[in-house]
């Protein structure tokens, strides 16, 4: 039967199981293809199966489950393959979709990793990417943008070109929506690194050419090329889940009109029911770190709501007791080797690195294994360590950020403390980097192993320690983030501390009037505002700044400053977590003639005077440029809302003053998600789009009372200069001072001055130090229902320690030889966490004398 | 009760345990992971999906 996992492309068992790793781990009969469910007949595996699990008396169950709340996350369906026939998808072998490619990239696809045609199996010298199919595709009824398809096309080209570096690579597309954090960073990297050549064009045909695809395209010049290819790739995108009405109709809640889930923008997560959430693609097409935001997100607002009902039926997980390891017992060192499939074996001659360690002193046991991370292997790992008595052991796999916590679980699971486990990368250090070097990568393998072996001869056990959790939180800025983080914290149960440099909460939202779906943004946040002012669980500090902090995750205690007028007061606070919504505001770049000449103003400004009673608020010419001053110039980076501001103001001016002649000048349009539509009906008002070349900008200049706007129109391919009577720059966003807050909590922004989180695909909130989280612009720029959606991720995971009411600390700490210490107290004084204390001249004795000192 | 076992229900599903609650996960094919388990790497880490 065809593998559905691997889209069609390989053949599978009726009997099997998707992949290695897959959990559970259960292999499973697939009721399509099994003849004895179908037909009656064959049940040859029942008796063949020596453990009897095969079970056909089984029928489906119904139970009756009763829940507090309901998060659907029933991710995306695919696009009907009728809408790629017209790229000659289902005709033509060798045009795949984007996830078939995904899965011939793939080490454990179809062709083990290679890319090759499917016709005949070649290997493709000419790979186009066609995008948008599927979505902004009126022809479908998908006029939304899936927001993912031109970043995964990007990782896709590039992933292909290191597997071939002589293939070539292009992408057909209309705009590149690159918007993602440092997204535009891989963009640029794969046209000028990796030689991806992207081409705006729409694509019309898709031939048959001998054994090749001839491609019809046709550029905005209205010049029409042809081009031959060996595969075409379409980047389809996300559709509604196909179970969306079903789901819709069972949970009572409503979908919007491309059969998504219907939601708002200062609830993003809330369906139509109360008590019943979304998360993830089902929200709306989105990218894996927004579906695990949201799902933090949605976690945290569903605990909110049920907080009574918290720690109800819940089982803890019991470890056996910790095995006893004393210094003078034998050392007894297991050694895996993981294949990882053929990621590590396709290079490393895993066999003879596992016999070099079959060599090694104290090594009893030795093996490879298919996938360590599958759990079965966690199995086999558990069984080993009590069968040869394994007391350290050595892993050779992948990379320890991602995977050293799942092995020393085992190892707890197992009876052994978790520090008796050492773990080197022979994948990203041996495989990935000297692939075309296999000997060399084997060569340095067992060198890895032989040092990893004499490491663990020397590892101890460390007492795994727990300290006890302040149940209160410190949230820094009262921005949307922060009032939203506060509210969730706070309505959890959770004492906060919301401190905020101004003398007034609302920050950078006090300015925008509306969203680009016609939502009301300033009574939203008064709103806001006013239930977090009320709540008896949130002290508001405004006109607050944040001086000291010192502690760690649980147990922090911080220093705050406020002032009103010359008073000047300060404060410690005591917290078990912090959240960083430190909040942005709109760069004003000296490009362009911005305040110099009082008719170019920024889209903030031209909002709030169309928000104004003025008569003449709506001009009769406007001309709007797109990234000034951003994605190259003063700011490396897409600011991600600019275009819907545009768009929403463009849009306001029609419905003012429809004969308004509005232009906007622009390098990519990135309308992504639903604000398609608004994009789709600004051009149907008669909203005028004409892109813009970065190496050929468009020009303002003075003329006297005048204020031209010079730009090459590449429709007319000539240069056009207009006078219009309003110029509206996209000027972008930038993060509020950054340095200090980063140096006072020693974490890591990157270069744009963004906070950087810890892991950018699975802990988007979390931040290098434990204990500290962030959200909103402070993490990077973005519309205000991802803000909404990100702080109430952040305050969901802040209250992970709070809820626990402990923290594990990290075992390795250090320790005082009693012998050598002459109690100089210098380590005390120095000591940032305030770790260590003297017996005598404590803070507490030398305050209290000074106290005294100045009683009388 | 999280409705779906992809990469958004499984994270909602562990979140809401850390929180302190029992949750159903519901997901209707025989193994969670949904459409990133089909993934090759992720980016920009190069990480490995599964």
């Amino acid at each position: 039967m065809v593998d559905q996992y691997n889209e069609g492309l390989a053949v599978t068992r009726p009997i099997h199981i998707d992949y290695p790793q897959a959990v559970p781990a259960s292999y499973f009969i697939d009721p399509s293809a099994c003849l004895h469910l179908k037909h009656g007949t064959c049940k040859i595996c029942e008796p063949v199966c020596r453990s009897h699990a095969i079970d056909f008396s089984q029928q489906p169950v119904e139970r009756d489950l009763h829940v507090g709340a309901v998060i659907m996350a029933p991710g995306f369906g695919k696009v009907p393959d009728e809408a790629l026939a017209k790229y000659g998808y289902g005709k033509h072998p060798d045009v795949v979709t984007s996830i078939e490619f995904e899965r011939l990239l793939n080490p454990s696809g179809p062709f083990k990793g290679e890319v090759r045609c499917i016709s005949d199996k070649r290997h493709p010298h000419k790979i186009a990417f066609i995008q948008c199919v599927g979505s902004r595709d009126i022809g479908c009824d998908n006029g939304y943008c899936s927001s993912v398809c031109c970043m995964y096309a990007i990782k896709e080209a590039m992933v292909a070109k290191e597997h071939d570096p002589d293939c070539e690579i292009t992408i057909f597309y209309m705009d590149m929506r690159t918007q993602g954090k440092d997204f535009d960073a891989a963009r640029i990297r794969a046209e000028e690194q990796f030689g991806i050549k992207f081409v705006r064009a729409r694509v019309a045909d898709v031939m048959p050419w001998g054994k090749q695809l001839k491609l019809t395209y046709s550029t905005l010049a209205g010049g029409h090329h042809f081009e031959p290819f060996d595969m075409v790739v379409l980047s389809i995108g996300l559709d509604a889940p196909k179970s969306a009405g079903e789901l819709a109709k069972i949970a009572d809640f409503e979908l919007n009109k491309y059969d998504f889930c219907k939601t708002g923008s200062f609830a993003p997560l809330q369906t139509t029911r109360p008590g019943v959430f979304v998360a993830g693609a089902f929200q709306g097409p989105k990218d894996i770190p927004e579906s695990v935001t949201q799902s933090s997100a949605a976690a945290g607002i569903a605990s909110a709501m049920i907080k009574l009902q918290r720690g109800a039926g819940v089982v803890h997980k019991a470890y056996p007791d910790e095995q006893a390891v004393a210094e003078e017992d034998e050392v007894r060192i297991g050694v895996f080797v993981c294949r990882c499939g053929i990621n590590i074996s396709g290079t490393v001659d895993v066999p003879a690195v596992v016999d070099s360690a079959g060599h090694m002193e104290n090594v009893v046991f030795f093996s490879d294994s298919l996938y360590s991370c599958s759990q079965d292997a966690q199995e086999v790992i558990k069984d080993k360590i009590k069968k040869h008595r394994l007391n350290r052991i050595v892993m050779a796999a992948c990379s320890p950020r991602t995977h050293e916590p799942l092995f020393q679980e085992t190892l707890k699971d197992a009876g052994l403390n978790r520090s008796l486990f050492e773990m080197v990368n022979i994948r990203d250090q041996c495989s990935w980097v000297h692939a075309n070097e296999p000997e060399e990568a084997t060569n340095k393998s067992r060198d890895l192993v032989r040092m990893g072996v004499a490491k663990a001869r020397l590892i101890r056990p460390l007492p795994e320690q727990t300290v006890p959790v302040t149940p209160q939180a410190l949230i820094i800025g009262g921005g949307v983030a922060g009032l939203t983080a506060a509210e969730n914290l706070a309505n959890q149960g959770f004492q906060c501390h919301l401190v905020e440099k101004q003398e007034k909460l609302g920050g950078h939202a006090l300015r925008t009037q509306e969203t680009i779906l016609g939502e009301n943004t300033s009574a939203m946040l008064q709103e806001l505002i006013s239930r977090v002012e009320k709540h008896e669980k949130i002290e508001v500090l405004t006109g607050a700044e944040l001086v000291a902090v010192n502690g760690f995750v649980g147990n922090f205690s911080s220093v705050v400053k406020t002032s009103r007028g010359k008073n000047e007061n300060e404060v410690t606070i005591d917290h078990g977590v912090i959240i960083i919504a430190t909040g942005g505001r709109e760069h004003r770049p000296d490009l362009y003639l911005l305040g110099q000449a009082k008719k170019v103003v920024t889209q903030q400004e031209l909002e709030s005077q169309l928000a104004g009673k003025a008569k003449d608020r709506a001009p009769d010419s406007v001309v709007m440029i797109q990234c000034a001053g951003s994605r190259g110039e003063d700011l490396k980076y897409c600011s991600k809302i600019c275009c819907n501001a545009a768009v929403k103001n463009a849009l306001k001016i029609k419905e003012i003053n429809p004969a308004s002649q509005v232009i906007v000048l622009y390098r990519d349009m990135r309308t992504y998600g639903y604000a398609e539509d608004a994009y789709q009906l600004a051009r149907e008002k008669g909203v005028v789009f004409i892109p813009y070349e970065v190496d050929r900008k468009p020009r303002v200049e003075k003329k006297g009372n005048r204020v031209n706007v010079n730009f090459f129109d590449p429709i007319l391919q000539e240069d056009v200069s207009i006078a219009p009577e309003l110029i509206a720059l996209s000027v972008g966003i930038v993060p509020e001072d950054t340095d200090s807050l980063s140096k006072l909590l020693k974490i890591p922004v990157n270069e744009n001055k963004f906070y950087l989180e810890a892991h950018v695909k699975l802990r988007p909130v979390e931040l290098a130090v434990a204990g500290v989280y962030v959200c909103g612009l402070a993490h990077s720029p973005k519309p205000l229902d991802e803000i909404i959606v990100q702080a109430q991720a952040a305050a969901a995971k802040a209250s992970m320690p709070l809820v626990k009411g402990y923290v594990a600390v990290e075992p390795i700490v250090s320790v005082i030889d009693k012998e050598m210490c002459i109690g100089c107290g210098i380590c005390s004084s120095r000591c940032p966490s305030f770790a260590i204390s003297m017996g005598g001249f404590t803070r507490e004795q030398i305050g209290a004398q000074i106290k005294a000192f100045g009683e009388i | 009760m999280v409705v779906g076992g992809g990469v958004a229900g499984v994270q909602a599903a562990l979140d809401l345990t850390e929180l302190g609650y029992y949750v159903y996960l519901v997901e209707k094919s025989a193994a969670v992971g949904g459409a990133m388990a089909q993934l090759d790497k992720t980016f920009p880490t190069n990480d490995c999906s599964l």
